[in-house]
């Protein structure tokens, strides 16, 4: 065993796969991030929408285009959508993109279905009175909707919202099928070079449940903060 | 008499329910109008037809020179003018209570008409909090500005929600039941406060309470299966009903 973590060691110090490791961190964070955070906006838009009263020709449309869009990312696999997006629609489109841009985008499309469906769960907790008593002093549905009502869901959904950003982090690990290098890579790389992959898998998975334990704390304290209001 | 609100042939039905067949309404300033009548006889929702909270299928609301049953006026800006209190108070559980008073005034006068001047941010909000300040030292809760309505006793919370309504200085007020989800120990503070405002502004309260309609009120309504089935002053309604339901009815509840 001491001669696989010296073996490990090597590369990961002298060789430089410390590097590599950094960078697969980084993207792993950035992808998962930015994922999230261009999902909340598209979940929270998509699930307003659904919640918005159905009478006017408009909001019939937008809510069968979020049937669509929301079918479509929870019906195929994270890694389907990453190969569609990269080898299928830029191509057609002509444009190039780093994979780990399309990974940044993808992420945020595919959460965003699920954070929609999470949100609408959450508005729909919220009391009815509350809307009511918005529209009731002259705000618009759309004023009270983001003033009122979605910071009372998100509240609500914080809990859920954090086992989404974990699902994130975790899933970031085939981003490679479209060329990004993301944890597993760089330790995949560290492996290969000494033929040696226990170790590294080993560490790869350590450094997977410290990000996971850092940001169940970090939602812990996001919940005792927004809590404020139920004293 | 300057009228405010004048109500002609107003319908709702949910689907094939027909809730409200026809109720015809003239509200003068000043006037304070109690509402009553059995359960399911359309009362709340006749009130909550007035500022579309719940869309009319038939009539019109003529209020400010616009009929409001029309689905092209600007409702928001009418409801401005015509606040609405509510059984459940519906307070803004994630804003303090001076926040929740602050709330429309605030978002209101910051977003003004398309064409007129946009004040000063924190002009418009220090505003807003001395009037919001002003109303809470009058119903006695200025300690309480800044706790989350969480915190606050049901009296209280219904007390709040009053102010909250009346920081758009509306023309009109609607009450929705506002003591019948209340303890009856807060029922009185509450009612103390509607009996002091009904000397400054128009009112139309639907309410169980009679004897607060009887000393309150200038004029009563009784409904009963989506009609007006009697109008009248308050001394002639309880003392001299006509209607047969409405003396049964009035017979149940004194």
């Amino acid at each position: 065993m001491s001669t696989k973590i010296d073996l490990f060691l090597n590369v990961f110090i002298d060789k430089g796969g410390y590097l590599k490791v950094l960078e697969g961190l980084r993207n792993t964070l950035v992808i998962a991030v930015l994922g999230l955070l261009i999902g909340v906006v598209i979940g929270t838009l998509i699930a307003t929408v659904r919640v918005v009263p159905k009478y006017k020709r408009l909001p019939r449309v937008l809510n069968g285009f979020a049937t669509f869009y929301v079918g479509f990312f929870r019906g195929t696999p994270m890694v389907v959508q990453l190969l569609l997006f990269y080898y299928v629609l830029l191509p057609i489109l002509g444009v190039r993109l780093s994979g780990v841009t399309v990974s940044i985008w993808v992420f945020g499309l595919n959460s965003g279905a699920y954070i929609s469906e999470i949100m609408r769960g959450g508005i729909q907790s919220v009391d009815p009175g509350q809307m009511e008593a918005g529209r009731a002093v002259g705000l618009s549905f759309a004023t009270t909707m983001r003033m009122i009502v979605i910071p009372q869901a998100v509240k609500n959904i914080l809990p859920t919202m954090g086992n989404e950003f974990i699902a994130l982090i975790k899933e970031t690990s085939v981003v490679s099928f479209v060329g990004a290098s993301d944890l597993y890579v760089a330790f995949n790389y560290i492996g290969s070079n000494t033929y040696e992959f226990m170790v590294p898998y080993i560490v790869m998975a350590v450094i997977y449940i410290v990000m996971v334990v850092m940001i169940t704390i970090l939602i812990r304290l996001m919940e005792r903060r927004f809590a404020r209001s139920d004293r | 008499m300057e009228e405010l609100l004048r109500v002609e042939g107003l319908q709702k039905s949910f689907g094939k329910k027909q809730v409200l067949n026809g109720i015809d309404l003239t509200v003068y300033r000043g006037d304070i109008v109690c509402v009553i009548g059995p359960s399911g006889s359309g009362k709340s929702t006749f009130l909550r037809c007035l500022n579309c909270m719940e869309d009319p299928t038939g009539g019109k609301i003529w209020f400010d020179g616009e009929d409001l049953a029309d689905m092209s006026v600007d409702i928001n800006r009418h409801r401005q003018n015509m606040g609405m209190v509510f059984q459940h108070f519906n307070l803004f559980n994630n804003k303090t209570v001076l926040e929740n008073i602050m709330l429309a005034p605030v978002y209101t006068r910051l977003h003004p008409p398309k064409g007129q001047p946009k004040p000063s941010r924190a002009q418009v909000k220090e505003e807003a909090r001395e009037e919001a300040l002003a109303l809470l030292k009058r119903i006695g809760l200025e300690e309480k500005a800044d706790v989350y309505p969480s915190t606050l006793s049901g009296g209280q919370k219904q007390r709040v929600a009053i102010v909250r309504a009346l920081a758009m200085k509306p023309k009109l007020l609607l009450f929705d039941e506002p003591t019948s989800a209340l303890d009856p120990e807060m029922v009185g503070e509450v009612l103390d406060l509607m009996r002091d405002l009904a000397k400054s502004i128009t009112m139309i309260v639907v309410t169980h309470e009679m004897g607060f309609a009887r000393e309150v009120s200038n004029r009563m309504l009784f409904i009963d299966e989506g009609r007006i089935l009697e109008e009248g002053e308050p001394e002639e309604f309880f003392g001299n009903p006509k209607h047969p339901r409405l003396k049964d009815f009035l017979s149940k509840v004194l």
